[in-house]
């Protein structure tokens, strides 16, 4: 049971209906598993089909061609079944506004069907979890932008589910809470839970995921950890040049020729498997002030295979 | 594997529905209790004894009486239509509340029932207030008025269920301007809350007999003057047919605007 993968999809397709009638392919023949026990990210820019992805493993959206598994049910068919036994962060803030903090931890445990004997501590425990121990009778209205954060992850927490998507967790919040938020979703995994997590910070999957899957238009253009889609797509180390355009044009075309990948942003070219690159292009590259190395990263990884940046 | 799989419609979800709404109203319960009590007694002395005064007798009834009885039904359409529509529609396109529930085990059908049987109860009850009040104007107590809680609480399934429905029909929000104009005021007018139906051209009787608000304006008079056992079995089976087919409409709706 525990090798079973804790979500399959498998050529997944789902289309929209635009407003002129045509049509839009969010997610384009989707095929992936997440282990059990791991923390898994999808990574892509906006509009990649990521939202798309987990509202379809709840069954929220429906796929118009292929097959999902959630914790070896079947969805739609099974997915009430999923539901109980996982735990959704939407994109979205939608707490009630109106309810306390308790209440609306409260109200999710008895959506969960949380056993009454077992109630009281659940909600104890989420409260803990979003760190409100101290402001259970505060309404929602009444948080700052982090503590809702913090409530929204924790009211998906408050039946400790054994799976947790987590849409855009961090978007939009400060460091302080962020860095609370990636040791909460640490913390989840260690404990043995699988978290599926989409984002479009490069530093979030590089810190958290063991897996992760970029996404593009819908579909997977790569999979693997993250050191080796980085070791893999981008190699060791990536030189960044800086200078006037015709410049980084004539750096561009020299690389090229070299046969090594680049990419452009702005008034940088940056030279990816910068340590394949042979002595003589470095001295037609020259070496001076205007240039700088450092790690290659996933965001590197994601320009070579879609040409897009990804935050 | 087989009996692991939870069954189609559960209790259990339509509870956490309702722990929902208890949380809500508890923040709520005197602003909503007032408006749905006072505005029906207002109506019931305005009426009764306005142009009761002028009218004395209608259809057999004192004219207080008549009105005393009709308003319940009245009570009964508007406290459930209302929240039908606005509560649901502001909470699955402003609030993304439908969202969240739907994320739990808890299906489209299932978020129906409990929305639509809070706000069904919540209405009936409140609209046996106006009674009540007719009671302490004059109005013969009668054992048959037990039944009017029942009678009230099931036209306001069917309207709060009309009300999810047009909450999944309408554009936006102000379009309710034409549900109100053009389906819930006709219906209030034409269900003998205020004048009898029999006074109105044939086109008119007839149309009648198709208000679900008629049939439960006539229940509630026969609970409070005597029951015609036959008649009102039938008007029973009006308002439980009216209820079924909103159900469905409203169950159809919403999962073709929550589920995409
Ligand atoms: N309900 C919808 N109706 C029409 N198009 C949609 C809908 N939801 C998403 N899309 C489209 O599908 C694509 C993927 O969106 P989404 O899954 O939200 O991406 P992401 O979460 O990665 O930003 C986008 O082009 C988006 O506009
Ligand atoms: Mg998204």
């Amino acid at each position: 049971m525990a090798d079973l993968p804790a979500i399959t999809l498998r050529d997944v397709v789902k289309r929209y209906r635009d407003k002129d009638g045509s049509h839009i392919t969010a997610v384009d023949g989707l095929t992936l598993d997440v282990p059990a026990g791991v923390c898994f990210g999808l990574l892509g820019p906006n509009g990649a089909g990521k939202s798309t992805t987990m509202r379809m493993l709840t069954a929220q959206s429906r796929a118009d061609e292929g097959a999902i598994t959630v914790l070896g049910h079947p969805i739609p068919a099974e997915s009430k079944e999923a539901r109980a036994v996982m735990g959704v962060v939407p994109q979205t803030d939608n707490l009630d506004e109106e309810l306390t903090v308790r209440q609306n931890l409260e109200v999710f445990a008895h959506l969960y069907r949380v056993p009454r004997a077992g109630r009281r501590g659940a909600v104890d425990r989420a409260l803990e979890i979003a760190q409100l121990t101290d402001r259970p009778g505060t309404r929602v209205v009444n948080l700052s932008g982090g503590m809702r954060r913090r409530l929204l992850v924790a009211r998906g927490l408050v039946h400790s589910p054994r799976l947790v998507l987590l849409d855009e967790p961090t978007v939009g919040l400060d460091p302080q809470v962020r860095a609370d938020l990636w040791g909460l979703i640490a913390a989840l995994r260690d404990e043995g839970t699988t978290v599926l997590m989409s984002t479009h910070y490069i530093e979030e999957a590089e810190r958290l995921a063991d897996g992760c899957a970029l996404m593009s238009g819908g579909r997977i253009v790569a999979q693997g950890t993250p050191g080796d889609l980085i070791a893999h797509h981008a190699g060791g180390s990536v030189e960044e040049h800086h200078g006037p355009p015709d410049r980084l044009a004539e750096i561009e075309a020299l690389v090229r020729r070299a046969g090594l990948p680049t990419r452009r942003t702005g008034p940088t070219v940056s030279v990816l498997r910068a340590e394949h690159i042979p002595p003589s292009l470095a001295d037609a590259l020259g070496n001076g002030d205007r240039v700088v190395r450092r790690a290659a990263n996933l965001e590197d990884v994601f320009v070579v295979l879609t040409g897009e940046n990804v935050g | 594997m087989a009996d692991t799989r939870l069954r189609r419609f559960e209790w259990a979800p339509v509870r956490g529905v309702w722990r929902r709404e208890l949380a809500l109203f508890r923040r709520y319960w005197t602003s909503t209790s007032f408006a749905a009590t006072v505005e029906p007694t207002i109506y019931l002395l305005a009426f009764g004894f306005g142009f009761g005064s002028l009218l004395g007798h209608i259809a057999g009834y004192r004219y207080v009486d008549f009105v005393g009885t009709g308003i319940v039904a009245t009570a009964a359409l508007f406290t459930s239509a209302f929240p039908g529509m606005f509560n649901t529609y502001i909470r699955r396109i402003y609030q993304h509340s439908y969202d969240a529930v739907l994320a739990t085990p808890v299906d489209v059908h299932e978020l129906v029932a409990g929305e639509a049987s809070w706000i069904a109860v919540k209405g009936g009850l409140f609209s046996c207030v106006p009674l009540l009040v007719a009671l302490v104007f004059g109005l013969p107590p009668a054992a048959g008025m037990f039944a009017v809680p029942v009678f009230t609480v099931l036209t306001a399934i069917g309207f709060a269920l009309f009300g999810v429905w047009m909450s999944t029909v309408v554009p936006s929000i102000n379009s309710f301007d034409y549900v109100i104009t053009g389906v819930l005021t006709p219906i209030f007018l034409v269900a003998g809350t205020f004048f009898p139906v029999d006074g109105l051209p044939g086109w008119a009787r007839t149309a009648a007999h198709f208000n679900p608000l008629y049939h439960c304006v006539e229940l509630v008079r026969h609970a409070a003057f005597g029951f015609r056992p036959l008649t009102d079995l039938g008007h029973v089976g009006a308002l439980a047919l009216f209820a079924t087919l909103m159900w469905v409409l409203a169950v159809r709706g919403m999962r073709r605007r929550l589920i995409d």
